[in-house]
């Protein structure tokens, strides 16, 4: 890992690791009667475990001179295998949840094994753990290879990835001890919080300094998605945890908005999170991966412009139509409602830029397991922004709203889109930072995708129908004008379709930890590629340099 | 032009950075900021009570256990969504909610006006083990909440942040907060009359979980359960719902 570092980098290694380290202590005194001080004790572990780790090759050889005629893969290669880690902990987390749903009772008599505690977990895990380090990772390589420009930091990525991580953990170790604001995808409590702001400016400069650096007069699309998801998911993350805590040293807080304006201010971060970290970034995986894989360009530049700024402008507006016919004022509702309609129009330019890509490279979508996960992510792409903008009609989603159908929605984008262009992302990527020839097994990823595929479809069409039967027992009346069905009658009617769900989620699962192995002999058995020139451009001498 | 416009754009980190902010913000300044300034967004009203320092605690529960995963507080404007939960909900009716607990999903019923609806005895009996009232419910069992006391202690620094954040909690209130959500749990204790002082005669003193030897996270989160919806009445005389607030069963 510190190959690449000189003395003196690790000297500051060392420093920024300590100087965790005693942030965690700090935390642990002052938060010693409270929830708190156990964050500290985890943080100070954290860092003294990287101290430990800097100390263990501090004296190894120095970088060569000629490090920046190379990019920086290092820490790359570390956010895979941590977006993989995270992604078995996340989607078992996700089956285990799945299933108390169906059998309640499958739970230790303790706080920590409730529904309400470990779902958070499973959301954190696998948005922010899995997707996160994947999208830090492969920004991290398309920034570099589209700019022909190494990394603008050695010590800085290290810290990005690293951070990012740390935020990971306080969040997921947080709700296991009760530690939560109750805001959906935001449940972080401030001190975590505050900490991601942190990693996140530095995440901004640090690609914004590289993009500087570039030797392409252009910046290329992908790059236009990765640094509009930095950009906003600041601006989010920021405005919607504005907080209050209750002292130094205890864990929980108040957040500044009420009632009314807090569910709004929720909800625009909600469904922007959706859009800025789970479309807009993983959009940049797409438009560097997808045409790299096919060996195609992308069809149209003028689809992807129209695409960028249609998804940036328009779906800021979207968010209220997760509160459609609640107590938020009709005109916001009905605003949510239109841009969510409008968005169909980019969200469609995407989709349809990738499939038409792939026009001329059809062949290899039919032999290449990976490049299918990639076109298989595009069309979930493209069925689950038709089916959001479908959802966000208020009659829709009067019969949609509070059901699984939301779930199901949730999870034909999180599953079929976002997790297979991650796979076909990462499929591609490995081979290549490794210098392997391949994956290890092509017989593996083939085995991968159909229990994607077959695991998305079950989970989704179960959560179809359970939404749906729902939704509509709610609103039953009987001839005589009263309402049908009880709550508890509808509860009954979901068992088949919970088991189903869980049974989805566990084949989802199993092809996760496959791809894990299939990584992991990559690195250590694959056959090595033939030498390629993958190096940026050299600047050319500048005197007094 | 267009094409060659954003050809131009794309040379420029900084004009692209600036681009995206600009392009980004309008829809959250438009849909948000006028929520502050109009003030029909939310309702009046005057006879509104605040949470107890008893039930700000069952709150925090209710927070920390993320009931709001299956559970929403918000009634729709649908008919059959009054009929089956009651007056559809007001803005007003969560403006000192913080976070607001509206929730996304139902996988259990409606809670915003559960208040009242069952008795004491049956909240316990249904938060220790669901399926001893319910046979089809799905709903984790918090028996650990019964066994567990109540952190009183910082209470006044609770109340102080939501003072803070504009909640009119008195200077009283907040120096009494861990004497009141003693008091409120134990009934014909000295400290039982100063929460129907500061926070008015329909606050409900009761032993919650039905022991009052200790005051645990059962009493909170009952306490709050029961005050669901009945903060004001404003919904009740707001709309066009035919039912009254009910009255507890014990």
């Amino acid at each position: 890992m510190l190959a690449n570092l000189t003395s003196l980098e690790r000297q500051y290694a060392l420093m920024l690791a300590g100087a965790v380290a005693l942030a965690g202590l700090a935390m642990a005194v002052v938060g010693r009667s409270d929830v708190l001080g156990v964050h500290g004790v985890i943080v100070m572990v954290f860092g003294g475990g990287l101290a430990w780790l800097v100390m263990a090759s501090f004296y190894g050889p120095e970088p060569t001179d000629d490090r920046t005629a190379a990019y920086y893969d290092d820490p790359i290669k570390v956010g895979i295998v941590l977006s993989m880690a995270w992604a078995v902990f996340g989607m078992f987390m996700g089956v285990w949840v799945a299933a108390l749903l169906a059998w309640p009772d499958l739970a230790f008599d303790a706080a920590w094994s409730t529904f309400g505690r470990l779902r958070p977990t499973h959301t954190t895990g696998v948005i922010f753990g899995f997707g996160g380090n994947a999208l830090i990772a492969t920004s991290f390589h398309v920034v570099q290879r589209t700019s022909r420009a190494r990394l603008a930091g050695q010590l800085s990525p290290w810290f990005v990835l690293l951070g990012f991580n740390l935020f990971c953990l306080l969040a997921v170790s947080g709700y296991l001890l009760g530690v939560t604001q109750s805001k959906e995808y935001a449940e972080a409590e401030w001190y975590a919080d505050l900490w991601l702001v942190i990693v996140w400016v530095t995440y901004f400069v640090l690609y914004i300094a590289t993009i500087a650096r570039r030797k392409e007069p252009h910046i290329y699309v992908a790059n236009w998605y990765f640094m509009a998801f930095i950009l906003v998911v600041a601006i989010l993350h920021i405005v919607n945890n504005l907080a209050v805590p209750i002292s130094w040293g205890q864990a929980k807080s108040y957040t500044i908005w009420p009632g009314v304006q807090d569910a709004m201010v929720q909800w625009w971060y909600g469904h922007n999170a959706v859009a800025f970290f789970l479309t807009a970034g993983f959009l940049g995986m797409l438009y560097y991966y997808l045409p790299v894989r096919a060996k195609r360009p992308i069809f149209s530049y003028r689809l992807s412009i129209l695409s960028f700024w249609g998804i940036t402008f328009f779906y800021m507006w979207a968010g209220s139509h997760h509160l459609h016919y609640t107590a938020l004022p009709h005109w916001v509702q009905t605003l949510g409602m239109t841009f969510s309609v409008m968005l169909l129009v980019p969200s469609w330019a995407s989709a349809g830029n990738a499939l038409l890509t792939l026009n001329g490279a059809w062949h290899r979508v039919r032999d290449d397991a990976t490049l299918r996960f990639m076109m298989a992510a595009a069309v979930f792409y493209g069925l689950s922004t038709f089916e959001g903008s479908f959802m966000a009609i208020r009659p829709v989603n009067a019969l949609s709203h509070y059901t699984d159908w939301t779930v199901g929605h949730v999870h034909a984008g999180a599953l079929g889109w976002v997790a297979l262009i991650t796979f076909g992302s990462l499929y591609t990527l490995v081979p290549s930072l490794w210098k392997r020839e391949r994956m290890y097994s092509a017989t593996l990823v083939e085995v991968h995708f159909w229990l994607a595929i077959a695991g998305t479809v079950i989970y989704v069409f179960a959560m179809w129908n359970s939404g749906i039967i729902q939704g509509l027992m709610w609103r039953t009346y009987t001839q005589e004008g009263a309402l049908a069905y009880s709550f508890v009658d509808s509860l009954v009617a979901m068992y088949p379709y919970y088991i189903a769900r869980a049974f989805g989620g566990l084949l989802f699962l199993i092809g996760a930890i496959v791809g894990c192995y299939n990584i992991w002999m990559t690195v250590r058995a694959a056959p090595l590629a033939a030498l390629r020139s993958d190096a940026p451009v050299q600047p050319a001498a500048v005197p007094g340099e | 032009m267009s094409e060659l416009f954003h050809r131009k754009l794309e040379r420029s980190a900084i004009g692209f950075v600036i681009a995206i902010i600009a392009a980004a913000s309008v829809g959250g300044i438009v849909e948000i900021a006028p929520l502050f300034t109009i003030d029909e967004t939310v309702e009046e009203a005057p006879d509104m009570r605040l949470y107890t320092p008893l039930e700000l605690a069952g709150r925090n529960i209710y927070v920390r256990e993320g009931c709001y995963a299956c559970h929403s507080q918000m009634i729709r404007t649908l008919r059959d969504e009054v009929e089956r939960y009651g007056p559809y909900s007001l803005a007003v009716e969560s403006r000192y909610d913080r976070p607001m607990l509206w929730g996304s999903k139902r996988t259990g019923p409606d809670l915003a006006r559960v208040g009242g609806k069952y008795s004491d005895f049956w909240h316990v009996a249904h938060l220790n083990n669901p399926r001893d009232v319910v046979p089809e419910s799905n709903m984790p069992a918090y028996r650990w909440l019964a066994r567990t006391p109540l952190r009183m202690d910082d209470l006044p620094r609770h109340l102080a942040a939501q003072r803070a954040l504009g909640v009119p909690y008195t200077e009283e209130m907040v120096e009494n907060a861990a004497r009141d959500a003693y008091g409120q749990a134990t009934p014909d204790t000295d400290f039982a009359s100063g929460v129907t002082e500061r926070y008015g005669e329909d606050t409900t003193i009761s032993a919650f979980d039905g022991v009052t030897t200790q005051v645990t996270e059962m009493d909170a989160l009952v306490a709050y359960l029961q005050v669901l919806g009945r903060l004001t009445d404003a919904a009740y005389q707001n709309t066009a719902a035919t039912e009254q607030p009910p009255e507890p069963e014990d």
